[in-house]
């Protein structure tokens, strides 16, 4: 009973119904709701104040921190706190009033927008527009940016577009996806003769995109076979652990994979089609358009597949898994499927990235990376196409935009505050799946904890 | 592997399988409450190092003596205790309370506890600078008595002591006090729980800092027996995560049993397939034994969905 009071005190707008409820179980005055945003907001300060400070350094552990507390910084972010705080007690009749007056405005043109995108032309168009704008702007951009674009937005695009096929649809919790990656750039060094063990024959780059894909499917099928058959968490630790073979076994195998030397001189992209005769250079620009095609190729397969039949199963399952097996689905195939579908996009995405580097070694391949595609996918919105390409997106892009806003070192944590907070207050992503943002209910574990927020 | 070898390396083996298990405890713990992976307790255990090391290198003097050493350690563990427990309360508190109160899918809470790791790491690393530092010389590592031949240093001692009494405490706080009635009633039926009048958020905060205080020791027994840094959290956090799968997750006893299974399996991996592929020994036993038993070692077998 007392959980159920105590979430309603916390609840702002009911701040009238919140001191009663207060004064009835004789709350201590500190513990009112009031004074712990304050608290909240003020620690939030201090974070701030102590995440801006100095480098520190092990000589001297307490370096950075006393910094801090010397600084004016730290009085200035306290203010920010209580400003904010200030503003979230007062402003809320304020802000009631605001939507009040602008309503007639507003709520129009929020409904023509839901309506716009559910309008096929409309939706057509916008993709169109950003077609647009991704295949002239890097035109306009620095060298180094569209390296940066390359090497890491348009590979990061890929693989997330792949594990939101294992994850977004089908609902498994993949932690190892960056493994397969690993594989397609691997397949492509061997492919083209630049491993310790040599090939049958050597392929061109392009032609080693369907094999690497089929690689990866047969090493996404040996690994999912056994192990899908286990529930969400323990898949996690499981695939978790693949990727971290894979990685050892990149590392330590000298006579295999070169080891922690890596490979060098993996050839880049060419055709040579009778007239039509290219080769892909290490300029970054020729690779944007290149890795564009697989995106947009990508896209439309994917959506095909998404408003399939096996789209819809992959749904069911996600959604109920033993319902989905009572009503006669093979969920063990259905879930195979998706792991080797995404398995195999990572793989393509690894060709292109080792043709593009020319270079690579087991470090290209760390568990980060397969945490950090796992967080784009959420951060876009799992399940939405538009939500993961703008997710990932945005979060590959953000760690160079930041560079020279805040210590290189620094960005990681930047990151992680962002995406704590992002699933605060915006948990669906930036672009929610239709079908999670008409508000379907999420399997809630029981009433009480959840709340009356729902 | 002669004899006199196996011993060698059994010794460390139990003693990092305690550690292990230490850890693994504060992952199934808040397993059995929320059915969630608490990521980010691998930054509870290294904060817990940090806490400690920055303490005892302002407190140790050049030369202690044995009863100041003593002190020191003491010192050290209650610290590291308050450290882990405080870093994992807050953590609660910011990255799965509010979320909690929404009703978020599961994964939002991964991807949320995924965000607070990479912060609190790279935080530490910035504070802390990121060279791994050793702990302060605290006494004299010395050998205190010999199993078999194989000898065990007074830092092996140490960590299997504390990491028994813990267990041993834990184990008796879960079955024996009213907190662990709460935590376990929890862990069964979340809703039922409550209306019995389970305080859920409390007894979930509670879990939290039992699991924080636990991996804050271990953050500074760890190291005590290697060095302290800002990515120290990793490898341990990641093998004692599959050490609480291994022995089914939710599962105390299954936690400290999978710790010890996989220290063991670590430290013999060694000599028998070298240094370099000591991390890979954990994740080869796991899906071994997943595959025939899905739900761990002892773990039940799956009543609730996950």
């Amino acid at each position: 009973m007392s959980a159920v009071i105590e979430q309603r005190t916390e609840r702002p707008a009911k701040a009238v119904s919140a001191v009663v409820v207060a004064g009835l179980r004789r709350e201590r005055w500190y513990r009112q709701p009031r004074l712990r945003r304050l608290g909240a907001l003020l620690a939030a300060g201090l974070l701030l104040a102590v995440m801006t400070g100095e480098q520190g350094n092990g000589k001297d552990l307490l370096y950075s921190l006393r910094g801090t507390l010397a600084s004016g910084r730290l009085w200035v972010c306290l203010g920010l706190g209580v400003v904010a705080w200030v503003l979230a007690e007062t402003g809320a009749p304020l802000r009631a009033a605001a939507v009040r007056l602008l309503a007639p405005v507003t709520a129009p043109i929020a409904r023509g927008g839901e309506l716009a995108v559910r309008r096929r032309g409309v939706r057509v168009t916008a993709a169109l527009v950003g077609l647009a704008l991704a295949v002239f702007v890097p035109l306009a951009l620095s060298r180094a940016t569209n390296q940066v674009l390359v090497d890491w937005v348009g590979i990061y695009i890929l693989l997330a577009l792949g594990l939101n096929v294992v994850i977004g649809w089908a609902g498994l919790l993949d932690l190892g996806f960056v493994a397969f990656f690993a594989i397609g750039g691997y397949s492509a060094a061997f492919w083209t003769g630049h491993l310790p063990v040599k090939p049958p024959f050597e392929l061109n780059p392009f032609l080693v995109i369907p094999v690497a894909m089929a690689t990866c499917l047969i090493a996404g099928v040996l690994l999912g076979g056994p192990t899908l058959r286990l529930r969400g968490d323990y898949l996690a630790i499981v695939t978790l652990g693949f990727h971290e073979i894979i990685y050892l076994v990149a590392k330590n195998s000298d006579g295999l994979t070169n080891g922690s030397l890596g490979v060098f001189g993996i050839p880049h992209f060419s055709v040579g089609l009778g007239p039509v005769q290219y080769r892909w250079k290490l300029d970054p620009l020729d690779y944007w358009w290149l890795l564009l095609g697989l995106i947009v190729l990508a896209v439309l397969v994917l959506r095909r597949l998404e408003h399939s039949k096996v789209g819809r199963t992959w749904a069911a399952i996600r959604e109920d898994e033993v319902a989905a097996a009572a009503h006669g689905v093979d969920t063990v195939k259905y879930k195979l499927m998706a792991f080797a579908i995404g398995a195999s996009t990572s793989g393509a995405a690894g060709v292109v990235y080792a043709s593009k580097v020319g270079f690579i070694n087991p470090e290209n391949f760390p568990l980060l990376y397969s945490v950090l595609v796992l967080a784009y996918v959420i951060f876009g919105g799992m399940g939405s196409i538009p939500g993961v390409l703008l997710g990932a997106g945005l979060l590959a892009w953000l760690p160079h935009a930041l560079k020279d806003v805040v210590d290189q070192k620094d960005r990681f944590m930047y990151m992680g505050a962002l995406l704590v907070v992002m699933m605060i207050y915006r948990p669906q992503g930036l672009l929610p799946a239709r079908r999670r943002r008409r508000g379907e209910p999420t399997p809630a574990r029981s009433s009480v904890q959840t709340g009356d927020a729902q | 592997m002669s004899p006199h070898e196996f011993w060698d390396y059994l010794v460390p083996g139990v003693a990092l399988g305690a550690l292990y298990a230490v850890i693994a405890i504060g992952y199934t713990l808040v397993y059995g409450v929320l059915q969630l992976i608490n990521f980010a307790h691998s930054e509870v255990f290294m904060l817990g190092g940090f806490g400690s090391l920055i303490v005892l290198t302002s407190l140790t003097p050049a030369h202690p003596s044995a009863p100041i050493s003593v002190l020191l350690v003491l010192v050290g563990l209650v610290v590291s205790a308050l450290c882990g427990g405080a870093t994992a309360y807050g953590l609660e508190k910011v990255a799965y309370r509010p979320l909690r109160r929404r009703g978020a899918p599961k994964l939002v809470f991964l991807i949320s506890a995924i965000g607070a790791s990479f912060f609190l790491y790279n935080l530490a690393g910035k504070l802390f600078g990121r060279d791994p530092l050793p702990m302060p010389h605290l006494y004299d590592n010395n050998v205190v008595l010999t199993v078999f031949g194989a000898r065990v240093t007074i830092t092996q001692l140490l960590l299997l002591v504390c990491a028994l009494l813990m267990m041993v405490g834990l184990d008796l706080l879960v079955n024996r006090t009213r907190l662990g009635a709460g935590i376990r009633a929890l862990a069964q039926d979340p809703e039922t729980a409550s209306l019995m009048g389970v305080d859920t958020d409390r007894v979930i905060s509670r879990t939290f800092v039992i699991g924080g205080l636990l991996g804050g020791v271990a953050g500074f027994l760890f190291g005590l027996n290697t060095q302290v840094s800002f990515t120290m959290g990793f490898n341990p956090g990641i093998t004692a995560f599959a050490a609480a799968v291994l022995g089914g997750v939710g599962n105390i006893r299954g936690a400290m049993l999978g710790g010890l299974l996989l220290g063991l399996v670590e430290s013999f991996n060694v000599p028998l397939f070298g240094e370099e592929w000591r991390y890979v020994a954990a994740f080869v036993v796991l899906v071994g034994v997943l595959m025939f038993r899905p739900a761990g070692i002892l773990g039940v077998k799956i009543g609730r969905a996950a």
